[in-house]
């Protein structure tokens, strides 16, 4: 028998509920490659990146990771990277949807296009508003008594870990990724969001090495402040690379496909 | 696109091409050189490397901690869009290498010109070192940065492509 189980009175409810969201996860992107097998062979990446970012999120909100994040301010910051960051990215570059299209029998996918195409997935897959819901969650989590809160109540624990794993999918999809996107925004636009974005990421990881909250010793706040802001650039930094490879394969000369019957000189 | 190829259509004509290239070049280079100094310097030399620079020295404003975090991202998000930009040059004809660097020199000089000046002495958001005399080191820094700049003024003045002459290049 383990003396602290009695204590901690069995596993805290994030745990229990991310393990069933993330396996559910798991068997629902296994399920959709069984039913499109007979397609086109899927990218192995993909699939990688699928489980990858699920592993991610399942070390951030259970698991030794998750029991230290409750008591100490650097391991609550490299979960965070990881649940919102790092996860995000690996699932967007997984291409769910369009595994989802795939297995769907044609009725349905189109429903699912009808959806993407409805007005609400426009305004919630415009970059602005998903950065303006992720940056915007931190800063509320980290200045005001949240944080103290999500330490204090399971439930409220368990809204903020999900906030912050769908905001940061939210934005990473509407920057990048090779899902479908009726309304991506202009190359100019989302590389203006994400330059802000990166700047307010950087000014709270700064602020927070100054003004730890409350509870958290000041050599812990400085450590943790210092992982969001290296490991966030690391994130950040590939999301800029994926989002000007975008435009470098958006906008390569057309010349040679189009006018190339024309035009034997041009080589 | 090739700057060499003489026969083309007449609704195109190559000077506008090679024109927009030498500018694609030169933007690439400034931006690539903003972006090196403003991040991978600053990062691998004075806060890694001398460990001259703190994390954050707590002396800021809120209006100078927002400052450094925009030049931040920008540092970073201008590093990769001059790289892409450079390729985007290469798969449309041939780069001309010494004007890209003279860009580049252009870029880290002007940059560390503006860090010195603006973010060290006008701002405030750090210094170049602490617990020492700091004239002789934003001597060092802003003089070197104007060396820079002009080196680079010069290269990218000697490598103008031929206005008047056939063909460009």
């Amino acid at each position: 028998m383990h003396p602290h189980e009695h204590a901690a009175a069995g596993p805290p409810l994030l745990a229990v509920v991310a393990v069933l969201a993330l396996a559910a996860g798991a068997v629902a992107y296994a399920a959709a490659l069984r039913a499109s097998r007979a397609r086109s062979p899927w990218p192995v990446g993909r699939t990688l990146c699928w489980y990858a970012g699920l592993a991610y999120a399942g070390a951030a909100t259970a698991g030794p990771l998750a029991d230290a994040a409750r008591t100490g301010f650097t391991a609550h910051m490299a979960g965070h990277v990881l649940l919102g960051m790092l996860a995000p990215l690996l699932l967007v570059l997984a291409a769910p949807v369009t595994l989802l299209l795939r297995a769907l029998p044609p009725a349905r996918a189109r429903r699912v296009v009808a959806v993407l195409r409805s007005p609400v997935a426009r305004w919630g897959g415009h970059p602005v508003v998903a950065a303006v819901l992720d940056a915007g969650g931190l800063w509320v989590l980290y200045t005001t008594g949240l944080f103290h809160l999500v330490h204090a109540s399971a439930p409220v624990a368990l809204v903020v870990h999900a906030h912050v794993l769908l905001a940061g999918w939210l934005l990473t999809a509407s920057l990048v990724g090779p899902d479908p996107h009726p309304h991506r925004a202009s190359f100019r636009v989302r590389a203006t969001v994400l330059v802000a974005f990166v700047a307010a990421h950087s000014v709270l990881a700064k602020w927070l090495y100054a003004h730890p909250p409350a509870g958290v010793a000041a050599a812990d706040a400085r450590a943790g402040a210092q992982l969001m802001y290296y490991a966030g650039d690391a994130v950040d930094v590939a999301l800029m690379v994926l989002v000007a490879a975008g435009w470098y394969a958006a906008s390569r000369p057309r010349d040679a496909l189009v006018h190339g019957r024309a035009r034997p000189g041009v080589a | 696109m090739g700057s060499t190829s003489p026969a083309r259509e007449q609704d195109r004509p190559a000077p506008d091409g090679a024109r927009a290239g030498d500018r694609r070049t030169l933007v690439s280079g400034v931006l690539f050189g903003c972006g090196v100094a403003a991040s991978i310097v600053d990062l691998f030399v004075f806060h890694l490397g001398l460990q001259w620079h703190h994390f954050y020295d707590l002396s800021t404003t809120h209006v100078a901690l927002l400052a450094d975090g925009v030049f931040h991202a920008v540092g970073w998000f201008v590093t990769v869009w001059g790289l892409f930009l450079l390729a985007d040059v290469r798969r449309r004809g041939d780069v001309r290498w010494g004007r890209w660097v003279g860009a580049v020199l252009v870029g880290v000089g002007g940059f560390q010109l503006l860090d010195g000046v603006l973010n060290h002495k006008i701002l405030g958001i750090h210094q170049i070192r602490y617990g020492v005399d700091l004239l002789l080191y934003d001597a060092v820094w802003i003089g070197s940065a104007v060396l820079v700049l002009l080196a680079g003024l010069v290269v990218v003045r000697r490598t103008r492509p031929a206005r008047a002459g056939a063909g460009g290049a």
